[in-house]
């Protein structure tokens, strides 16, 4: 190689390097661009996305009421056993055997968020929450039940 | 004994290290058993399996809409597109016709997915040679799609948003914006990269002339995806056997003959213009009416042998099933484009240095979960 060439190859170099430098020193000088979270800080204003896949949770109304019947079709479906409903039979006041639910139990430890549940559950008593922060101190704590306590079926959901 | 094995594998010809299981350049744990002769690179024995969990193997007890989230974990980047490998083999073995606007919501996803995919691609491809800065800008980029991946689908990196039959749910009201507004932003954006990276001096030398394979070998290879295409083999799935809405748009396939690392750096940047262009032509049109058609609760396939082809971000994707009838498959087989791409690090890095092992390793963009299953 030749010294012209050898000296032309150091200078294209150099602008090379310069070329990037400029890309990344704009920004330097534009803080208005910058899009990093300061996390943990703003934890009070961050605003999930009301779709968003953090966990299973049913949702109650007022009066302590949920939907649902304890079909069974969640556990049904769900692919790795995250669910588990126990049932019980409930005698109302003119002597019908029912079934009612008496633990929705969900271990968040297992669950893939793969919606199946949420989908499948026919009078749509199960639904995705947004909270993301799920750690825990021990591993017993993955393990919730969904129904609260004292929870009621609410009128006119059909099982 | 010991010392004669140890004479055999140190003789002064060649030595033999382990690169990885966990090397950062290998983004996974993914093994290379690496002969050297001083600085060169003679013979590379990949070794995978570290996180094998069976996938295969567990789809064969699950019925088919639970098998779509086990295709999200094995080629993470490129989830949207697995799901709707199954969903389309599975939906072509029912002969169900899928409505016009699953068809347009299922291809612009696929193509975020892809442009996500080529982003973090891109930034861990910077990364390992030796650009930090990269790293930041790309996932700066990706983090806008992956925010409208959240709003409509509920998952970040993993959606799960297909299921035989159509669509989990209908996309979010802002969904066409934000993916406009994207774009516009994107196309300013998408220059910085090659003027950070691409003409890089250092880059240039580094990825220039490294890991060639010719057209002929990367056929023999079955080398697929942006690899195969750097090599000159037009293998575009969505070209050759279009599927959703790929027939209907108007998009190049992009192909380099050099073969070099360099190439398929440049085949995966124009792929995300491409990209854009198609979501262009479909965003605007997405026609309405149901994103799903109703399934039977369980869903059994006929008898049979079904086979489909689509293109992930890293290559040709394929599903098969065999059926026996029953709502669970008998045996299911996906193709990984990461192992076939692996085959071929061999014959790319021969003669290379070490040092070039990262670039080429980079360059096949292999997802380890992937090739492992
Ligand atoms: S949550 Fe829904 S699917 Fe599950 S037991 Fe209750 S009603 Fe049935
Ligand atoms: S989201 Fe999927 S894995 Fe989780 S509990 Fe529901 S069905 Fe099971």
């Amino acid at each position: 190689m030749n010294i012209i060439g050898y000296i032309t190859d150091i200078f294209k170099g150099v602008i090379s390097l310069l070329k990037g430098m400029k890309v990344t020193g704009s920004y330097f000088f534009r803080p208005w661009t910058v899009v990093t979270q300061k996390y943990p800080e703003n934890r009070k204003k961050l605003e999930m996305y009301e779709r968003m896949k953090g966990e299973i949770v049913m949702p109650h109304n007022a009066k302590n009421e949920h939907k649902c019947t304890g079909c069974g079709i969640c556990e049904l479906n769900c692919p790795n056993g995250s669910i588990e409903i126990i049932t019980f039979q409930l005698v109302s006041e003119d002597g019908k055997k029912k079934r009612a639910i008496d633990k929705h139990i969900y271990r968040i430890g297992m669950c893939t968020f793969c919606g199946l549940c949420v989908k499948t559950c026919p009078s749509k008593a199960l639904s995705f929450a947004p909270n993301f922060e799920h750690a825990v101190f021990s591993r017993e704590r993955l393990t919730k039940i969904l129904n609260k306590e004292g929870s009621v079926l609410e009128k006119g959901v059909e099982g | 004994m010991v010392e004669e094995i140890q004479k055999t594998i140190d003789t002064e010809e060649e030595y033999t290290i382990n690169m990885g299981p966990q090397h950062p350049s290998t983004h996974g744990v993914l093994r290379f058993v690496v002969s050297l002769k001083g600085e060169l690179v003679k013979n590379v024995q990949p070794h995978c399996g570290y996180i094998h969990r069976g996938i295969e193997k567990m789809c064969e007890k699950i019925t088919y809409p639970q098998i779509i989230h086990l295709t999200d974990r094995m080629d993470y980047l490129s989830a949207h597109i697995n799901n709707a490998a199954v969903c389309l083999t599975v939906e072509n073995a029912l002969e169900i016709e899928m409505p016009e606007r699953v068809k347009y919501i299922r291809t612009i996803i696929e193509e975020l997915s892809r442009i996500a995919s080529h982003q973090l691609w891109w930034c861990a491809f910077g990364m390992d040679l030796g650009g930090l800065t990269c790293f930041f800008y790309g996932l700066r980029d990706r983090e806008k799609i992956l925010d409208i991946f959240e709003e409509s689908t509920g998952g970040r990196l993993i959606q799960s948003y297909n299921c035989p039959g159509g669509l989990m749910n209908d996309i979010h009201p802002n969904f066409q914006q934000k993916v406009k507004d994207f774009i516009k932003y994107f196309r300013k954006v998408l220059p910085e990269y090659d003027q950070l990276l691409t003409g890089n001096v250092i880059f240039q030398e580094r990825a220039k002339k490294v890991g060639y394979i010719s057209k002929e070998e990367a056929i023999n290879f079955g080398l697929t995806g942006p690899s195969g295409r750097g090599s000159g083999f037009a293998c575009d799935v969505r070209k050759r056997a279009p599927y959703h809405m790929y027939g209907k748009v108007d998009f190049k396939e992009v192909l380099y003959t050099e073969g070099d690392t360099l190439a398929r750096y440049k085949v995966r940047i124009d792929e995300m213009w491409e990209s854009m262009k198609i979501i262009e032509q479909l965003i605007d049109n997405i026609p309405a009416g149901d994103y799903a058609v109703k399934m039977k609760p369980i869903i059994k396939l006929p008898e049979g042998e079904y086979f489909q082809r689509v293109e992930s971000a890293r290559g040709e994707f394929d599903v098969f099933i065999i059926s026996d009838g029953n709502k669970n498959p008998y045996r299911i087989k996906f193709r990984s484009p990461n192992l076939v791409n692996l085959t071929a690090i061999n014959a790319m890095s021969k003669d290379h240095k070490i040092a070039d092992l990262v670039a080429i390793s980079g360059s096949l963009d292999l997802v380890i979960p992937c090739m492992d299953r």
